[in-house]
């Protein structure tokens, strides 16, 4: 049986250990902390000109066309002028708060459903299962552009609609979790105990069910924040000049498509550098999943 | 599977409930001229939109089902038939992507797993890692930067402007609405060849996340399934590699590859959205993303209720074929 108390320091050091013993491993958490550390460090990387509102790129001009890298706009500026270093920066942040506030979220409501229906069972897990079922009826994306359809662009009203969209996932997959982990002897022993329910939930069954979850939440990390700059790309998302790296793919689709006349090449530096950032930051989460579902769920061979 | 049917609907619906009359008008006219000035109130009047929410489902169910999905503010059409007109094209890409999909991403995760750990796998590790890490939004402008931007190969859009001058002349009959089959059913080879070379980018784009799913799915079934008691049993009856890798291993390792397959197929039809967008591709994906971004709920609604219908069959699909692969499992 564990509890939280005991797992901290000494389950935590272990886990460090076994992650740097693989290479592939070792280089997702890098990456992750790289990332983490530009977000932390944001105001200092890319100092924002306007204080109060950070996440407004500073425009360099007002001409559309793009400028390659210089010493002032060290990644080259994008369509309007944005700088492509502060946009990337600063849309580090954007990603991790995209991902934190929406998987923090769908957990809780995961946690709630999930843990309830498996606990209880009978006509309640029914009756969330289905209505979980209804959820999952839509592609993802399909969801997602319905709510923020509904209510109107913006960056708030994508995280909602990815939240409203995604706590399935968890509720399904924390259900089966804690169905087999209902079953072991400790649990009965605390029922035969006469502990009561909440308690037997919070420190016996949740400590033991949560590992896939924990997985899947850093796989997630990747993917939310994608599905957030999808939107942006799309023109759902975060508002003109919002740093948000979907929103910089976005606007190099206009100088790297023309295919007549000129060197193809004159504008590289609007995709590459927004593009080489998104796919780090979700190799890096990728690859930490893969160690902790290493570390954590041996069975799968990955 | 009716009663997920029916709470998706409902659902959808549900949502729309946020929006005042006066923007949801458009879910409910047949035609523009219904629109006119003064004419608002009686609309609202008429379709009962301030009235109590069930009813207004009600009213809008029986819509649907009599094939009225409302005015498409983005394009100026009924909806009904910017939908019929669209899906056709969705349904083609989605077929395409699907196959190379099954075919590639099986045929690699099992190679993967026959070479555990060998060079083979640590190259296909990193394939799979990047289908996980490149969205699809950057992959696909990618492919236009280098495939048409650069070399000039494969233009977006649906098909050149010689071929739409034939596709759309009144002799081209539109048996299937599915593009290259009505082209190769009108004996006009230059057309399909045409419209395929415009599939190959969103194909590309819409399969490779796919094809690294599944092929991490295969291969971690096929290393499971080779470690069980009658490979062995197979090893020392004196059976080739070959042999005990696709008769005895592969069978069994398939099982799962083809339910994921399946979701695969659900999950792709949410891409189309991107895809289709970035390809100029005229499917319900990209009008999905312009109905969104121009305020016109009732193509949204529409679109959401076509892949909502979409998805509830194919996983009932999924179900079905799980079942007859798999005699252990009973259809409840």
């Amino acid at each position: 049986m564990l509890e939280w108390g005991d797992v901290n320091m000494e389950r935590f050091i272990k886990i460090a250990k076994k992650i740097a013993r693989n290479p592939t491993s070792l280089a997702g958490l890098l990456l992750v902390l790289f990332y983490v550390a530009i977000a932390i460090f944001a105001p200092f990387l890319a100092k924002p000109p306007y204080p109060d509102t950070p996440y407004q790129m500073p425009q360099s001009g007002w001409s559309a066309i793009p400028k390659p890298p210089s010493w002032q706009n060290p990644f080259g500026t994008t369509q309007g002028q944005y700088d492509l270093y502060y946009g990337i920066i600063w849309g580090t942040r954007t990603a991790f708060k995209v991902g934190i506030v929406v998987i923090g979220l769908a957990l809780i409501i995961g946690l709630i459903v999930g843990t309830i229906s498996a606990y209880f069972g009978g006509w309640v897990d029914e009756v969330l299962m289905r209505i979980t079922d209804i959820f999952l009826a839509f592609p993802f994306l399909v969801g997602v552009i319905v709510i923020v359809a509904i209510l109107g662009p913006g960056l708030n009203h994508v995280m909602w609609a990815l939240v409203i969209f995604y706590w399935m996932t968890y509720a399904r997959l924390i259900r089966g979790s804690v169905l087999e982990v209902k079953e072991n002897q400790y649990v009965m022993a605390g029922r035969a105990l006469g502990t009561p329910g909440y308690r037997i939930i919070s420190r016996h069954i949740l400590p033991n069910a949560i590992f896939p979850v924990i997985i899947q939440s850093s796989m997630d990390m990747a993917t939310i924040p994608l599905m957030a700059a999808a939107l942006s790309f799309l023109g759902l998302g975060a508002p003109v000049g919002y740093a948000s790296w979907g929103q910089l793919v976005s606007f190099s689709r206009n100088w790297i498509v023309s295919s007549t006349g000129g060197n193809p090449f004159a504008y590289w530096y609007t995709i590459v550098f927004p593009s080489v950032a998104i796919v780090l930051y979700a190799m890096g989460w990728n690859l930490l999943g893969d160690a902790l579902r290493d570390i954590f769920d041996p069975r799968m061979l990955i | 599977m009716p009663v997920t049917l029916l709470g998706l609907t409902f659902l959808i619906f549900f949502f729309t409930s946020f929006l005042s009359p006066y923007q949801l008008v458009s879910a409910y006219v047949t035609s523009p001229r219904e629109l006119q000035a003064g004419n608002v109130d009686k609309i609202i009047e008429k379709y009962g939109l301030n009235q109590n929410f069930i009813f207004r489902y009600g009213r809008w169910i029986d819509g649907l089902v009599h094939g009225n999905f409302g005015w498409s503010l983005s394009l100026n059409e009924p909806v009904s038939k910017v939908l019929e007109q669209r899906f056709p094209a969705t349904i083609e890409l989605t077929i395409y992507a699907i196959i190379p999909v099954i075919f590639i991403g099986i045929w690699l995760g099992v190679v993967a797993a026959s070479h555990h750990n060998g060079v083979i796998d640590q190259v296909l590790r990193v394939v799979a890692l990047l289908g996980y890490s490149v969205p699809a939004f950057v992959l696909g402008l990618l492919l236009l930067f280098i495939l048409y931007g650069v070399l000039g190969w494969l233009p977006p859009g649906r098909m050149d402007q010689w071929a739409q001058m034939i596709y759309y002349a009144k002799s081209f009959h539109h048996y299937t609405g599915i593009a290259t089959l009505d082209a190769l059913l009108n004996g006009r080879i230059w057309v399909f060849l045409d419209i395929l070379k415009h599939l190959i980018d969103p194909v590309l784009t819409l399969s490779f996340l796919s094809i690294a799913g599944l092929l991490r799915i295969t291969r971690s079934s096929m290393l499971e399934s080779l470690g069980q008691d009658y490979i062995r049993t197979a090893r020392a009856k004196g059976l080739s590699e070959r042999v005990v890798v696709n008769k005895h291993a592969k069978r069994n390792a398939l099982i799962p590859a083809t339910t994921v397959a399946g979701l695969m197929f659900i999950g792709m039809l949410g891409g189309v959205i991107i895809t289709e967008t970035i390809f100029n591709y005229p499917g319900i994906g990209s009008f999905a993303a312009q109905a969104a971004e121009q305020f016109d709920y009732a193509g949204v609604l529409g679109v959401a209720v076509v892949f909502g219908i979409v998805t509830v069959i194919g996983n009932l699909i999924v179900d079905i074929s799980y079942a007859i692969i798999d005699p252990r499992v009973r259809v409840g």
